[in-house]
């Protein structure tokens, strides 16, 4: 038998840390997603600990500033992207309000620490997103189109073959093909 | 300032292209450490051999011994070797083959450019890809790339 599952990783990421903070009886508050405040000194060997069996669920504790600036901005693009009532302002508006820095500083920053552009970046998880939904075959690409805010089904037609190389439509056909022998095994 | 890098391998009978292939890597602005064999069979005794695996493998598809395709059949038949992306590195574009690598499982398909400068640029497309689901958790499942 095989099972095919959907999993919400905010959800998954909190009830892990949650779990985590717990187990050592710390204080904690977690602010909004990706910071959490330890209301309380840790002791060094705790701190360790907590580390080493953060890393077991791939969450690493982030100590550069810059890293984290970045990590943020990347989590409220994800957040923009993958929200079903995506704010109707511009991307370098948003980003800079919610980040409260100036959109070039963060642009510059970015594009240091990642080697990609926030308008590649921005492209590049609406695609993923894109990937996922023809991937559950439950949206037509119209639709998808439509949900991600795109102008036409040709602009994100173009766009998906832009970054993979390949059409959606063989992409959707590669995927189907790989469950069928998955499936058969 | 950053410390991390992509760890690349590359199995290729020839010599020219491997010498080029590390020539352009080594002008990059990504951190990486490649590493690479003079046939399928080295690659995947050394795969056999290691705890530490590339994030990213070359395959190029004509091969003596053991040729690309096989490479490709036997790491995606071994659960260990989960998290490598697999780049097939090839002078064939024949549709048809492309689409059938990648139901075998490959995430890149490369033709080979013939000029250094386009193979540069296409390496560090491709480098700079896989470091975005390297570092920000993309699910490795749909990633495909034509380049």
């Amino acid at each position: 038998m095989k099972l095919y599952v959907k999993f919400d990783f905010n959800i998954i990421c909190k009830k892990v840390l949650e779990d985590k903070l717990t187990k050592y009886n710390l204080k904690y508050r977690i602010l909004s997603f990706g910071e959490v405040e330890i209301l309380e000194n840790i002791d060094k060997e705790i701190f360790k600990q907590l580390t080493k069996e953060l890393n077991e669920y791939g969450i690493d504790i982030i100590e550069n500033q810059k890293t984290a600036l970045v990590q943020k901005i990347k989590d409220a693009i994800v957040e923009m992207v993958f929200k079903e009532d995506a704010p109707n302002v511009k991307s370098s508006v948003y980003l800079a309000e919610k980040l409260n820095h100036s959109y070039g500083y963060l642009s510059n920053l970015f594009s240091d620490v990642t080697y990609t552009s926030i308008e590649n970046y921005i492209i590049i998880q609406k695609i993923e997103y894109t990937k996922q939904l023809i991937a559950n075959n439950k949206l037509s690409l119209t639709e998808i189109a439509f949900k991600l805010n795109y102008s036409s089904v040709a602009h994100l037609s173009t766009q998906f073959k832009n970054v993979t190389g390949i059409t959606p439509s063989a992409f959707q056909r590669i995927i189907t093909k790989r469950r069928e022998i998955a499936n058969k095994k | 300032m950053n410390k991390e890098y992509i760890y690349i391998a590359l199995a290729d009978d020839d010599e020219d292209d491997r010498l080029f292939f590390t020539d352009a890597f080594s002008e990059l602005k990504i951190n990486t450490k490649v590493q690479t064999f003079n046939d399928g069979l080295a690659l995947m005794n050394f795969l056999n051999s290691t705890n530490i695996f590339p994030n990213i493998i070359f395959l190029d598809l004509n091969m003596p011994i053991k040729n690309g395709i096989e490479c490709l059949e036997e790491i995606k038949k071994n659960p260990r070797f989960n998290d490598i992306a697999i780049a097939i590195y090839s002078t064939s574009s024949s549709e048809e083959h492309i689409e059938e690598t990648f139901v075998k499982g490959a995430n890149i398909y490369i033709k080979k450019p013939s000029d250094f400068a386009t193979l540069k640029k296409t390496l560090s497309d491709v480098v700079t890809i896989n470091w975005q689901y390297h570092t920000s958790g993309l699910n490795k499942d749909n990633f495909l790339l034509r380049i």
